[in-house]
């Protein structure tokens, strides 16, 4: 039924269409889902489309560079140093930086929002937390010297990499001390007002967020790196993929943002299109439950991992936008490995489940969200399990009831998407790492929600986030991708690329490896 | 619902000296109270026992437990569930809906944004719907199993059957893509949003009074299509009751009678069947704009529509209670004040029904 209505669609389409250039010259306008988006308060938010929104509105002390993720460059820093304690990390202030109401962003501010992340205790907090910095110990930890100093005094001596990697992180943008004081509510730190405000030093001033509707900002004429050439960006919520195109081609919309394979195909062959695409730090997995007395065994964990076509998936429905990557770690990030050991065997996976017991085959459920792509791979993961003697029941639910389930450890297999919470490897280290399997456990990683606890990999884990020197620490995490390998419940198969389709008169536009770095202040229209 | 064909034949209560009216009147508003009071209890509790934790569209999926636990007791969702109904129900009384927590606005705001686009979009629709559906329905009665008849039900099979998602894509296609007669999804061109004050939230009607016609033209471009989509939808449906109905009256003896006195076939049809058909039609009518106003949740999505169906549903995907049950009353309300608005018409075009009251 599908296949038959985009064939419809497309013949349709066949009749060609020509692009008016309906948008102004100095409005950006996008169609874009952002339905996740449930606060713009930098110190509350935690979603992946509020980080776009922020790093265009907001700065933060540092930021990586996006040719090299592994370099750290400074933006409201203008340089840093670390004591030799390797506990002290001092910035230095750079000069001259205006806020959006006119104030001067000084060190004040940097540690006004600092301490506001610990105080408002929200999602975000943990981001500093881990570090060491506390409500209790943020007098001394987190400290304004001076206008142009600020001290941050971790808890211990980590890699530099590690916490400059984790201070990138949108979370950190620096709000407005005296703006955001003047708003203030019954003590509430201006959350209420900075939920649908902004109060930053960013190239883009929030002007109104609708959900699930639009989002807009404006210039911001005194931006510290030269006033922006766009005067306004609009993102629009378009839900619907083919609504998105249609939007494009007739030019109401300059930029189209999820487009699948098959949406993206035709735009190829239009001459005022061109397609941009980035790898992103998203990771799409299976969760195997080792409370499951098959998946306690780890032969039949290693058959599942033959049991997944890979190839198949990316070159067909998820071509253009997944690549394979069977590691919990995203290429390009430091320790990185892009062998793939895995293919499809049924022959070696039989053999696998007939070792553990199982030479009958297994029967076991998977917790899947009903949307695109998750919905999609389920299918031919059921097709392909089946060749092995794995028989799957996919039990499909909309996304918030099938991660409800996952995080009560509930699930056989769950089939899910990971995003970097910073771009250090130890973010993803929840895939390895658990301290404390029981069910009142503090922190609850995927390996806990899994069930599944292994000393070597946490402690390596561990160890690995005070490595100082880069080129052991890539080495560490390279063991311990082969180590996951071989036992960890997880089925690593692909990492997302986002593509986006724009109008060839857009100049210097470019996806960022994460959301918090899709970038505007640059971008033009001819 | 209680949309029955017939009016209702009151009985007076004898000796009791409790003017008509009143006792009319304290007994609809016992009836909403009930209907208000059963519905929010229903809602809630279907709200409160969906597998989906609540927190996780407040906090999000990686806030450490402790976060978690500390925002469930803040809120309240600790508490036993009668409690946390009587405090809601409570709160609701004193005119608090609480706040959605998928939008981060109180819900009385949320919902003074969405009704207004579903209400614009429904009303054009169902007067689309009513204007084609009646007169089709009627002609196909009279030409019944002629090719008049045929062509009314193949446009009214096809309208009924046929998935409006597709259709609102086709018609993008077209009209839109191709024919360039209408403006694309949304309620507005970007750089017409936000220029007129907002009075009533209907944009058509706001433009009037600020008179901009601009964002007026603006505005009937980009409803013309997902509301015709809609009236396409209500008038297959009223196009075949209405044919049902007037078949069945057309077969009774006073048309046949009518005839013989020799009255002009238009004035057989049109005066004499069809005024019978009124009142049943007027319920059909009643009910099809009433899930009209519930919101179209596909037609909205295609068409980037920000409405009240839209709303509802990916609040209740997320367990945002607060916006779910603030949505239910207004669909609720929107029910019984059709409801109330059709028993009135009756009396209006049936004066059996005016005699009883």
């Amino acid at each position: 039924m599908k296949n038959t209505l985009s064939i419809t669609l497309v013949a349709l389409l066949l009749w060609s269409t020509s692009i008016l250039a309906a948008t102004p010259k100095d409005t950006l306008v996008q169609a874009w889902l952002f339905d996740d988006i449930i606060t713009m308060d930098p110190q509350e938010m935690f979603e992946i489309s509020t980080f776009e929104i922020h790093a265009n509105v907001y700065d933060t002390l540092v930021i990586f560079d996006l040719d090299d993720t592994a370099k750290i460059v400074g933006v409201i820093a203008q340089s840093w140093e670390v004591g030799d304690d390797g506990k002290t990390y001092t910035f230095k202030i750079r000069d001259g930086i205006k806020f959006h109401s006119g104030n001067v962003l000084t060190a004040h501010d940097v540690e006004f929002s600092f301490r506001r992340m610990l105080q408002m205790d929200a999602s975000p907090a943990f981001l500093l937390t881990d570090l060491g910095p506390s409500v209790d110990n943020m007098e001394d930890t987190v400290k304004a010297v001076d206008d142009n100093t600020f001290v941050l005094t971790v808890g211990d001596a980590f890699a530099p990499s590690f916490v400059l990697n984790v201070l990138t992180a949108a979370n950190f943008s620096i709000v407005d001390k005296n703006e955001v004081l003047a708003h203030e509510k019954d003590g509430d730190m201006g959350n209420e007002w900075l939920k649908t405000n902004s109060a930053g030093s960013g190239p883009f001033i929030l002007k109104s967020w609708k959900p699930n509707e639009s989002i807009s900002v404006v210039r911001f004429d005194d931006y510290w790196r030269g006033t922006p050439p766009l005067n306004r960006i609009v993102w629009r919520h378009i839900g619907e993929s083919t609504t998105q195109r249609l939007l494009l081609e007739k030019g109401d919309v300059d930029i189209a943002r999820n487009l699948p394979a098959d949406q993206l195909d035709p735009l190829k062959e239009n001459p005022e299109l061109a397609i941009t695409s980035t790898p992103q730090g998203t990771n799409y997995y299976l969760g195997l439950n080792v409370r499951n007395e098959y998946f306690a065994k780890e032969k039949v964990r290693q058959a599942l991992k033959y049991l997944v076509d890979y190839d198949a998936m990316t070159q067909t429905f998820l071509r253009d936008t997944f690549v394979v990557n069977q590691t919990f770690l995203p290429y390009g990030f430091l320790g990185s490995v892009e062998d793939t050991p895995f293919g499809f065997d049924p022959a070696k996976a039989k053999a696998l489940l007939t070792e553990a017991g199982y030479p009958d085959g297994i029967s076991v459920t998977m917790d899947t969200r009903n949307t695109w792509p998750v919905m999609d791979m389920a299918q031919a993961i059921q097709a392909t399990f089946k060749e092995g003697g794995v028989n799957l029941e996919i039990l499909p639910a909309d996304g918030k009831t099938t991660l409800t389930k996952y995080r009560a450890r509930k699930h056989d297999i769950y089939i899910g998407r990971w995003g970097v919470d910073y771009f250090d490897p130890n973010s993803n280290a929840v895939f390895a790492a658990n301290s404390d399997n029981s069910d009142e456990a503090k922190s609850k990683p995927l390996a806990w929600r899994n069930s599944w606890q292994d000393e070597t990999l946490t402690g390596l884990a561990k160890g690995l986030v005070m490595e100082k020197d880069a080129a052991k620490r890539a080495a560490g995490y390279n063991d311990m991708i082969r180590q996951h390998w071989k036992r960890a419940p997880f089925v690593m198969m692909f990492q997302q690329v986002e593509a986006a389709a724009y109008n060839k008169n857009l100049q210097n536009f470019r996806l960022g490896p994460s959301a918090d770095t899709n970038f505007y202040h640059t971008v033009s229209k001819q | 619902m209680t949309g029955s064909p017939q009016p209702v034949l009151q009985q007076n209560n004898g000796g009791i000296s409790i003017p008509p009216f009143l006792s009319a009147l304290t007994r609809l508003i016992f009836t909403l109270a009930l209907t208000f009071i059963g519905l929010l209890f229903v809602t809630f509790i279907i709200g409160r026992v969906v597998p989906i934790d609540p927190l996780l569209s407040i906090v999000g999926d990686r806030a450490p437990t402790d976060v978690v636990e500390r925002v469930r007791e803040e809120l309240g969702l600790n508490l036993p569930l009668w409690r946390q109904f009587l405090i809601y129900a409570a709160n609701v009384l004193q005119g608090d809906f609480g706040v959605s927590t998928l939008t981060a606005n109180p819900v009385i705001v949320d919902i003074k944004r969405f009704f207004p686009a579903t209400f614009e979009l429904a009303t054009v629709g169902i007067i689309i719907g009513i204007l084609f559906g009646v007169p089709l329905g009627v002609i196909a009665a009279t030409k019944q199993n002629r090719w008049p008849d045929q062509v009314v039900r193949i446009v009214s099979l096809a309208g009924y059957s046929a998935p409006v998602f597709w259709l609102g894509l086709i018609g993008l296609l077209l009209f839109y893509a191709k024919l360039d007669w209408v403006a694309g999804p949304g309620r507005l061109d970007v750089f017409y949003d936000d220029i007129v004050p907002v009075v009533t939230g209907v944009i058509i009607i706001d433009s009037v009074i600020s008179g901009d016609w601009d964002v007026f033209r603006n505005a009937v471009s980009h409803l013309i299509l997902p509301a015709s989509l809609l009236g396409y939808f209500s008038l297959a449906y009223i196009a075949r009751m209405t044919r049902g109905f007037m078949l069945e009256q057309l077969s009774q003896e006073y048309i046949t009678t009518a005839r013989v006195k020799g009255l002009s076939e238009t004035r057989v049809v049109w005066r004499h069947a069809f005024g019978n058909v009124l009142i049943p039609l007027i319920t059909v009518i009643a009910l099809s704009y009433a899930s009209l106003l519930e919101g179209s949740v596909l037609t909205e999505t295609v068409f980037a529509w920000p409405g009240l169906g839209r709303y509802i549903t990916n609040a209740l995907f997320a367990a945002d209670m607060n916006a779910v049950l603030g949505g239910t009353i207004v669909v609720g309300a929107v029910f019984v004040g059709l409801n109330l608005l059709s028993d009135m018409l009756y009396r209006l075009v049936d004066p059996r029904a005016r005699r009883v009251s």
